[in-house]
């Protein structure tokens, strides 16, 4: 990573684009808009003078009814700092904005969606495909006038269900008596299906640029979406020659749940558990990413008790997410299930204390605006400080003895999948991936919230970029979760759990908010619009699992088929949030 | 370990020595006794649910105490289906093309409120409302995700349903082969083969009226099971 | 290298192997279908064996663990049943997807809503488990059961249930949750107490 003096400040800059560039002063909004015609001049300034190298998150508004569709952009310096919003907006009939793909190469799957569920063309994008839905889908769903076949009101709650509430089906609503709506005029035995056939094709013109010594066939091998290393449904198109890969494709969407259009119906609150099967293996540091959204936009902090607690679940979470994930690596490696076994005793462990706080092993749902549900039970705190200082130190003291120096750990990850850190940033990679590479980056550390700038932990990263990097920076990742959570349990203090009444009903003020927490895969982002009404106007999670993915086709390059599947697993996706 | 209480017909007296060792049964009983400690599952995980299948699969709660350890990736090879999670209008073909490799005997298990109905999904354009509009399910199990011992609790429910069963009545006995569920086609949205003329009249019907048809009762349209 | 690595590794193994019998022996006959034994079994000191023996034995459930809504109603003296709930419709409004459908009592002879519903019902297909409902009740009214032994063979003749499957006594309430109970119990003597 290059830590040059940026060449000019942010204000040069924006100064040189005077006029072209005009803040964005609706009330609650922060952040530039500037027309499509500079964005890509004014992004290669930002990004090569001005050091803003990391594209966070890319997200779609529609401006409804207004006649404007508006793109916002999330930049940061992987060297720390606040980030830099800037906006786009543009016609609602023709949605078009120049990509950044050239630039940020991390913006390729974001565009995609942008795509595929609002309908806004990229234009210079290599492969603008839908991406969550199949090719031939009709309509662009996340659009405010796009309506869903089981669609009842604009927002919840709705009024079939109190006071006069018949109980009655969505299906039996809809006139086919099933989740589906048709054009008008359709006639299904004249559909062809669109396939898969602009996949491949692109892939394989690809593929025949490259020049071989030997005569051999290139193959195009589907991995998933039914897989045993796949994590879940996801699928891969690979193109093989003999066994070694020559390009590779994600294709994705087999569990998008629409879990931001759904999220727009919703009122803030109910988007809380709804933010638990993002990342449904780590649902308290979603918790923690909606919940420091939405308290930006309310302007409210906990009190200090939930803030420890808060910081404590997180940790927690962090830590049986990494060591479930290294179980799963070695299943993948072939070392079957028995680091999984071991690893998922300790989680189970953890599980108990989750159980035990919000009522449910997986799904907690613990964290309100404004604080966390209840307070810790009694003797619960003893369990954590049990498992804090005793238990958990010992078992990934074991862990390592076990896995760390094994010598076919080592031969099948060392080398393998490597990522150089300039690649790493262009590709957005974030969280264990990105710092395997070498670029310390962590939200905790580069833009702290929560109170993490109280505790003494130090950031884990790694120097080769490869698999077994990535098995380290878990590992040592999680011993500073612990170091973090033994400084949590000696200095909680006693006191409220919640600023102000618990209610059902949030008041958020209108305004934009964009609250990111390291989350065990990475950066974990929300952005929540507000228009002043009790929902969200628009949701948009940035989610770490669903951005790594966009480096497994630079990682997978040149290597041979088996480690493909090692390579993904060092990535360490849950498809509830890839997909979401 | 055989079950001598479950398996043993009382009207039979077997002597003290060979308790142990023999046991007088119907073919029936001995045919399901079998199939019902042997249930291997498909190594198939969509969602959320699956993270639980994996922890009943696992040391804590491990479902091999009742002969399911073997999960296998194949449907070929597999007796029974866990459908884990949100079915996707996506993914459902691919869930009916796997339903269909599998070999009889076949079971399914809607594991959670997404496979069962839709669950909190339901309302998504991309959910499909139960699996079971698909392939027939034998066993429901609520819960958001269903607790491992919740998943337990429905095995062996799915077991008390194999010993029901008779080879008599056996559906894969039967002389007539059975038919391959059709897979469903993503068109502009998820079409169901076996609602095709369905399909087209209504949407005809609906191009004929103006603009957005409202939706509630219709008549003369074919009820889609 | 030379394998050394691994060699430990199966070290590792080996103990862990060793454990499930050593802990056996040492613990004797109560370690396993007693409640002290599931119990230990799930401390965060476990040694050797981890699992639980469901059906036979059962994991104990903390306190606050939430599985399916239910609805309270007190026990009167003469076996009648006064339910909690108001049919205010908190709940209805506060669930996030949408799975509550009340149907608030009319009085026949006012035609004026009473506080009390006429019918109650949760599509279990849809609950999310996520217990807003209980959580944002201001009547104590619905609660989240720990039953979660409810696999069923025909979803749409069962899972949507109705208030005569919904509803549970305060009794059970206290068995399942004792410390909230006691904690809603004394803080309603207390506001009786301000009010009369």
């Amino acid at each position: 990573m290059s830590v040059e003096k940026p060449v000019v400040s942010l204000a040069d800059l924006c100064s040189r684009y005077e006029g072209l560039l005009v803040p964005d002063e609706r009330q609650g909004f922060e952040g530039y808009l500037i027309s499509p015609d500079h964005l890509i001049s004014f992004c290669r300034s930002l990004r090569d003078d001005v050091g803003y190298d990391y594209l966070s998150s890319v997200t779609g508004v529609d401006n409804f009814p207004a006649e404007q569709m508006e793109v916002v952009y999330h930049f940061y310096r992987t060297t720390g700092g606040p980030s830099f919003n800037l906006k786009l907006q543009v016609s609602r009939h023709n949605p078009v904005v120049p990509s950044l793909v050239p630039l940020y190469p991390g913006a390729d799957f974001q565009e995609r969606e942008a795509w595929d569920l609002l309908g806004i063309r990229f234009e210079g994008h290599p492969d603008l495909r839908r991406i969550m839905m199949w090719e031939g889908f009709e309509g662009f769903p996340l659009r405010k006038d796009w309506r869903e076949p089981f669609f009842e009101d604009e927002a919840k709650p709705f009024k079939s269900r109190w006071p006069d509430g018949q109980v009655i089906r969505s299906e039996d609503q809809n006139p086919y008596k099933n989740n589906v709506r048709y054009p008008n005029d359709f006639d299904p035995e004249q559909w062809t299906p669109v396939g898969d056939d602009a996949l491949y094709k692109g892939m394989l013109n690809l593929s025949q640029n490259i020049q071989s010594e030997f005569k051999t066939d290139q193959i195009v091998v589907n991995l998933g979406p039914q897989h045993p290393s796949t994590h879940g449904v996801f699928r891969m198109v690979v193109v093989l020659e003999g066994e070694t890969v020559l390009s590779l494709k994600p294709v994705m969407g087999y569990l998008h749940r629409n879990h931001e259009k759904i999220g727009e119906r919703n009122t803030f609150l109910q988007n809380m558990p709804f933010t638990d099967r993002l990342d449904y293996i780590s649902s308290m540091s979603n918790n923690f990413g909606y919940a420091l959204a939405v308290e930006k936009l309310m302007g409210i902090r906990p009190p200090e008790r939930a803030e420890y607690i808060r910081v404590m679940m997180a940790e927690l979470t962090r830590f049986l997410n990494h060591i479930f994930s290294i179980g799963f690596l070695l299943n993948d490696l072939g070392a079957f299930f028995t680091p999984a076994l071991y690893a998922i005793e300790e989680r189970e462990l953890i599980l108990d204390v989750f159980e035990a706080v919000s009522g449910s092993r997986m799904m907690c749902n613990y964290f309100r605006f404004g604080g966390v549900a209840r307070d810790l039970p009694d003797g619960v705190l003893e369990k954590i400080k049990e498992l804090v200082n005793d238990r958990l130190p010992r078992k990934l003291e074991e862990f390592e003895r076990y896995l760390t120096k094994n010598d076919l750990v080592r031969i099948r990850c060392e080398g393998v999948g490597v990522l150089s850190p300039e690649e790493a940033i262009a590709l957005s990679a974030a969280g264990p991936i990105l710092r395997a590479s070498g670029v310390p980056y962590d939200v905790r550390r580069a833009d702290p919230y929560s109170i993490y700038d109280r505790f003494d932990f130090d950031v884990a990263y790694g120097l080769h970029g490869d698999i077994y990097d990535r098995y380290l920076v878990r590992v040592e990742e999680m011993r500073q979760s612990l170091r973090i959570l033994k400084q949590v349990v000696r200095d909680i203090p006693e006191g409220p759990i919640m600023s102000g009444k618990p209610q059902y009903q949030a008041r958020v003020p209108p305004g934009e908010a964009y609250g990111r927490v390291e989350g065990p895969k990475g950066e974990l982002g929300f952005y929540v619009v507000s228009n002043g009404k009790p929902n969200p106007w628009r949701y948009h999670v940035r989610a770490p699992s669903f951005i790594n993915l966009t480096s497994l086709a630079t990682m997978a390059k040149n290597q041979k088929i088996a480690d493909v599947v090692a390579i993904l697993g060092s990535i360490d996706i849950v498809l509830g949030e890839v997909d979401r | 370990m055989m079950d001598e209480d479950r398996l043993s017909r009382e009207e039979f007296s077997i002597p003290v020595e060979l308790q142990r060792q023999v046991a007088i049964a119907t073919l029936d009983k001995i045919y399901n006794w079998s199939r019902r400690n042997s249930l291997w599952p498909m190594m198939f995980g969509l969602a959320c649910c699956a993270i639980e299948m994996i922890g009943a699969a696992a040391g804590r709660y491990d479902f091999s105490r009742f002969g399911t350890e073997v999960m296998r990736p194949s449907p070929r090879q597999a007796d029974v289906m866990i459908v884990s999670g949100t079915v996707t209008k996506k993914m459902i073909p691919t869930i009916v093309r796997l339903y269909n490799q599998m070999g009889e005997p076949k079971y399914v298990i809607a594991m959670g409120a997404c496979a069962s109905g839709g669950g909190p999904f339901k309302e998504g354009y991309n959910v499909v409302p139960g699996v079971d509009r698909f392939v027939p399910v034998d066993v429901y199990i609520p819960g958001c995700p269903p607790t491992p011992q919740a998943l337990l609790y429905g095995l062996i429910a799915l077991q008390k349903k194999i010993d029901t069963e008779s080879i008599k009545t056996a559906r894969w006995y039967k002389k007539e082969p059975s038919v391959p569920i059709p897979i469903p086609v993503l068109g502009p949205d998820l079409i169901d083969p076996r609602d095709l003329s369905a399909i087209k009249e209504r949407s005809q019907k609906k191009s004929q009226e103006e603009p957005e048809a409202a939706t509630g009762d219709e008549e003369g349209i074919v009820h889609v099971s | 290298m030379n394998g050394w690595g691994i060699i430990q590794g199966l070290g590792v193994t080996l103990k862990h192997f060793l454990k499930t019998y050593l802990e056996d022996i040492r613990k004797g006959k109560g370690r396993y279908f007693t409640e002290e034994g599931v119990r230990e079994r799930s401390a965060s000191s476990v040694t050797g064996v981890f699992t639980v023996q469901y059906p036979e034995e059962k994991l104990i459930l903390p306190e606050e663990f939430r599985y399916l809504p239910f609805l309270v109603y007190d026990e009167l003296p003469d076996q009648e049943r006064k339910i909690r709930c108001t049919s205010c419709g908190i709940c209805a409004k506060v669930c996030p997807p949408q799975c509550i459908w009340i149907k608030r009592a009319i009085d026949p002879d006012t035609g004026r809503p009473k506080p009390t519903p006429a019918e109650f019902y949760i599509d279990v297909d849809i609950c999310m488990n996520c217990g807003f409902c209980a959580e944002y009740c201001p009547f104590d009214a619905i609660k989240m059961d720990h039953d979660y032994e409810i696999a069923s063979f025909d979803r749409k003749a069962e899972h949507v249930y109705s208030m005569e499957k919904l509803l549970k006594s305060a009794s059970y309430y206290e068995e399942i949750r004792p410390k909230n109970f006691a904690r809603e119990e004394a803080a309603r003597l207390e506001k009786e107490a301000k009010t009369s």
